[in-house]
């Protein structure tokens, strides 16, 4: 991973933090701004997520392919361990669990790190399904039985099948690059998690400076359209910027990516915010305390990796697998 | 506040004081390095599969002497509970577990004897003169602390049971053990009641503030008032 391109990305990223960690800093020491406190704490929060994130992704880019995979099997597996333990389940659906979480979910991603494209998009969706459906049935209790497979279901697919598309990206062959180190691939995976969180982060920002019309009050009490268009354009700008570093895309085509991360993020946020609300909660997790769950981290990557990894092999017009 | 020895306890009454015997001079340090060393992995072991989040709600970890009682839903309610313990703790802490139960087979009962260092009770076969409650005051001695289940058996609704009336004895025969309500959040999920494979899920482990008996509290409202504090942790 010697290429100039890379190491212009890492060159960038590792400037841009360590500049948000210094102004971060001086707002923290110097409280008399008229800045909001909180404000400043949470963005010194969030930064220091990104710290960890960026060394953590960087070990593994580093590690390769098959450890990347297993980083992101590990995030998967935590996160459905956050979205069952939040829906109800009963004790009828406890054998279909244990398999759904020792079984299906590992071996999905052993088969996302063998590309076996052809096997691993239907295996969650088509016979993760219809194994939960039978086993329920099987194990006697039909209680409210559709709601409760539909529920195992919808974690599997957003938490694991969902997500696994963002480490099937490394397996995408790219015409015009050093294909031996997938050097490339990488940078494509880091592109997708850098627009990600800039959106995410965009949306509050946008939402917090000119939200009028909110989305939907009674799921998400911050999330406005204005925060989406706003989100929307600046994604769409950052990624017109760093067109450069996502290989097989052209300026414009990383530009129309950047906005529809922006817009599945968006909808992946409000999504898991419906399902919490339900629920009664505020966060997934209490991994670390204050920082939300997993699941928070992860819901706006659920949604757009899917959609990022198809437009990439429409661009690309390779055959995947 | 001081050990009281048992004999000096003021609501002793005659007939306990002939079961009174020297405290055992067996202590969590006598363990071989190696099931210290499988103590350790346990209990970490167990704190990564149950995903066990330890809260301490208006109550601090001390190695004083002490009776963590809690709700009782699953085979692993007591590995939990004590995995959950910070290691000094851990140490000096004692499980009480069903002898039907651990003492079945090579594995439990080594994990019962060795690693934990559990104290096993006969539900099967109780006897007036070998009560429960003296054996466990005689194992804890005067520096143990203790791992109850006062419902005396596991939840099959996930409800909180009435509670048993071992913990009104504990708390009469050792007024200066504080009593530790804990509650355990989920992991009835994760390993039901006749299931042996565990689901994953997330747990939380809730220890609350100390209780003792009042002076002059009926057995009943005591048993009550411990019951209430574990489903006060509940939120």
């Amino acid at each position: 991973m010697n290429d100039n391109r890379t190491i212009a990305l890492v060159a960038g990223v590792l400037a841009l933090l360590t500049v948000a960690t210094v102004v971060g800093q001086f707002l923290k020491r110097h409280p008399d701004r008229g800045l909001d406190p909180a404000a400043i704490r949470t963005f010194n929060n969030r930064l220091r997520g990104w710290w960890i994130l960026c060394t953590v992704l960087a070990a593994a880019f580093w590690l390769g392919t098959t450890a990347t995979v297993v980083l992101f099997g590990l995030v998967s597996f935590w996160a459905l361990r956050e979205f069952i333990t939040l829906t109800p389940t009963r004790k009828g659906d406890h054998r279909a669990l244990f398999w759904v979480f020792f079984l299906f979910t590992p071996l999905h991603y052993v088969l996302v790190g063998l590309n076996r494209y052809d096997i691993f998009s239907v295996f969650l969706p088509v016979y993760a399904t219809l194994f939960v459906l039978a086993r329920v049935a099987f194990a006697g209790d039909y209680k409210r039985f559709l709601e409760r497979t539909a529920k195992i279901q919808a974690g599997l697919v957003v938490c694991v099948y969902c997500l696994s598309f963002a480490p099937a990206l490394l397996q995408i062959p790219i015409e015009g690059t050093a294909n031996a180190d997938r050097s490339g691939n990488f940078r494509l995976l880091f592109f997708l998690i850098l627009l990600v969180q800039f959106a995410d982060c965009m949306q509050y920002v946008w939402s917090r400076m000119l939200g009028q019309r909110l989305v939907a009050s009674a799921v998400s009490s911050n999330r406005t359209w204005e925060g989406l268009l706003g989100s929307a354009t600046s994604t769409a700008l950052l990624a017109a910027a760093l067109w450069w570093a996502a290989p097989p895309f052209q300026l414009w085509q990383a530009t129309l990516a950047g906005l529809v991360i922006a817009v599945m993020g968006f909808a992946g946020g409000m999504t898991m915010s419906a399902i919490k609300r339900d629920r009664g909660v505020k966060d997934y997790g209490t991994l670390v305390v204050g920082h939300g769950g997993v699941l928070d981290r992860i819901d706006s990557m659920c949604f757009a990796a899917p959609v990022f990894y198809h437009i990439t092999l429409l661009v690309t017009g390779v055959k995947p697998g | 506040m001081s050990a009281t020895a048992v004999e000096d306890a003021p609501m002793l009454s005659p007939a306990d004081i002939t079961e009174t015997q020297p405290p055992p001079t067996r202590a969590g340090s006598s363990r071989s390095p190696f099931c210290r060393a499988a103590g350790l992995s346990l209990a970490a072991l167990a704190r990564l599969l149950s995903g066990a989040s330890v809260r301490w709600i208006a109550s601090q970890p001390d190695t004083c002497q002490r009776v963590y009682f809690a709700n009782h839903t699953s085979h692993l309610d007591a590995l939990v509970v004590w995995s959950s313990l910070p290691q000094s703790i851990r140490e000096v802490t004692r499980p009480v577990a069903a002898k039907d139960y651990w003492s079945r087979g090579f594995v439990r009962r080594w994990l019962a004897e060795e690693v934990f260092d559990a104290i096993l009770i006969d539900r099967t076969d109780i006897k007036v003169h070998q009560s429960p409650v003296d054996m466990m005051l005689r194992e804890a001695g005067h520096s143990h602390s203790l791992i109850v289940f006062p419902e005396g058996g596991r939840s099959v609704t996930g409800e909180i049971g009435e509670f048993k009336s071992g913990l009104y004895y504990l708390a009469k025969k050792r007024p200066d053990i504080e009593l530790i309500p804990v509650h355990i959040d989920n992991l009835n999920r994760v390993l039901p009641r006749g299931e042996f494979l565990p689901v994953p899920l997330l747990s939380c482990i809730s220890f609350g503030p100390p209780l003792w008996l009042e002076r002059g509290e009926a057995k009943l409202d005591f048993l009550a008032r411990a019951r209430r504090a574990v489903l006060a942790l509940k939120e």
